[in-house]
């Protein structure tokens, strides 16, 4: 069980502010660091001093962390702490700061602007329009379990199935040609990498631009049925901001649910009991991906704020300019708010767990991932009999060496037809 | 029991229409929620699950 890397010195700072390497070593696949779990038992809101000696607020409790994500007084723009980063050369501060790397990057907007972009967008992700691509969605879902059964018994369901149904689905959406996926993939799995330096943060982010401008300028001229033609030929967007948008969406719509297809069926192959319960009840699959999503919590590093203004949360009081990290994996295990929570219970009633966030941020695509692994996860427990682990569950790669959890490969079996 | 809904501070996540679609759709163009009328006493677990879940504190139920 390794995957985790260890923390080379280095002269720059990394991207993330992350906070020390224990909160993100597992000794188990499924359940918080126990550095994570002895922080959250000092109380909902507490500080940390992280290796490079800055402190960042932890919030492990659930309504503290949902209080959090529905106060703007809390920041989504972290530029705030680039700014002050230590360590940076002026031109990487100016670099970050500049209009081309950050315009329409909603995400780390606050409103009024964030309201803006994103109001642009929701109309493409609503329930209504997510459900009509169940259809295609379903096929897609099919066509790779198609071709892991003409592959023979065994497969890694990562590289087969969990990485390539969101990809194919997102770029189907966007408008991004499938064939072209080697060069964002790649961007986009040392772009997530936790330890990640400025410099290679820097030079990533310039190849996805890139990558995106050739894409937004080829659609200009030709616009076909996609989301990011769409974009160009209904809003007055700038190539920047289409840029940066487009690469938004297209990483957090493929990074995420892959994460959660590969997690989430280790997690009930290690769980003979729920697997069980669900593949005689297919029924419970909406129950089962909200439960995956709270038990699994994949975002295990933020979403992150900083402090306009001194803010009580939870009875501390939380200084201007602090920065504050929600942690996901402990607010949706708080006993506080979860019945037995650190049990896998896919006929769990479904409550209010902070897996996509809350607040004006909670994710884009929800209901897009939601219908992706209800149907990725159904499909695979109905048609590959006898799922189960071809390698021992510890040696199954984690990946706690990045900002979205999950696992790096599951190489699985299955019964002969 | 009324449903009350704001648009205004809506985000468009959707969760409403997807708990408790009998009640609240959801704008085509921007997302944001729509009322589809008040809700009846069987309506009113997915109407609560709905305020429970909305990310943005959009929607509301009051009354007795």
């Amino acid at each position: 069980m390794t995957g985790a890397t260890t923390t080379p010195d280095r002269a720059e700072p990394s991207f993330r502010l992350p906070l020390p390497r224990p909160f993100f070593d597992r000794d188990t696949p499924f359940d918080p660091p126990a550095a994570l779990r002895e922080q959250a038992a000092k109380g909902p809101v507490a500080e940390v001093t992280n290796g490079e000696g800055t402190k960042v607020w932890l919030v492990s409790g659930h309504a503290e962390a949902r209080a959090v994500l529905s106060d703007t007084r809390f920041s989504s723009d972290l530029r705030r702490l680039v700014s002050r980063m230590d360590g940076l050369t002026d031109e990487q501060r100016d670099d970050l700061m500049s209009e081309e790397s950050s315009a329409g990057s909603f995400i780390s907007m606050d409103p009024p602007d964030h309201t803006r972009y994103r109001k642009l967008l929701t109309g493409q992700f609503t329930v209504r329009r997510m459900r009509m691509l169940e259809p295609r969605i379903a096929e897609i879902v099919d066509e790779r379990i198609d071709a892991m059964l003409a592959g023979g018994t065994s497969a890694d369901l990562v590289a087969e199935f969990a990485l390539p149904v969101p990809s194919l689905v997102i770029c189907e959406l966007l408008g991004v040609p499938y064939e072209q996926r080697a060069e964002f993939q790649e961007c986009a799995a040392k772009l997530l990498a936790l330890d990640v330096p400025i410099s290679e943060v820097l030079t990533l982010r310039d190849r996805l631009q890139d990558f995106m401008r050739g894409l937004v300028l080829q659609k200009r001229r030709a616009p076909g049925d996609d989301l990011i033609s769409g974009l160009i030929t209904n809003s007055d967007l700038n190539d920047n901001e289409l840029v940066n948008i487009a690469n938004l969406l297209l990483i957090a719509g493929h990074e995420t649910t892959a994460n959660m297809l590969g997690l989430g069926t280790f997690a009930l192959l290690e769980h003979p009991e729920e697997l069980a319960a669900l593949r005689a009840n297919p029924e419970l699959a909406d129950r089962a991906v909200e439960e995956l999503l709270r038990h699994l919590s994949i975002i295990h590093a933020g979403p992150s704020r900083v402090a306009t203004e001194d803010i009580e949360v939870g009875g501390v009081l939380i200084p201007e300019g602090s920065t504050v990290m929600i942690s996901v994996p402990a607010a949706n295990r708080d006993p506080g708010h979860w019945a037995d929570p650190a049990a896998l219970d896919v006929a769990r009633e479904r409550g209010p767990h902070l897996a996509f966030g809350h607040g004006v941020h909670q994710c884009l695509g929800q209901q897009l991932a939601r219908i992706e692994m209800t149907i990725g996860l159904t499909k695979l427990l109905a048609r590959l009999p006898g799922l189960r682990l071809a390698v021992p569950a510890e040696d199954v790669p984690l990946r706690t060496d990045m900002a979205i959890y999950g696992v790096h490969a599951l190489p699985v079996a299955w019964d002969a037809p | 029991m009324t449903v009350r809904a704001d648009t205004s501070v809506c985000i468009g996540a959707g969760l409403c229409a997807l708990r408790a679609p009998k009640v609240f759709d959801q704008d085509e163009s921007d997302g944001t929620v729509v009322l589809l009328g008040q809700p009846g006493a069987d309506d009113l677990p997915a109407v609560r699950e709905a305020v429970d879940q909305c990310p943005s504190g959009a929607i509301e139920l009051s009354g007795d």
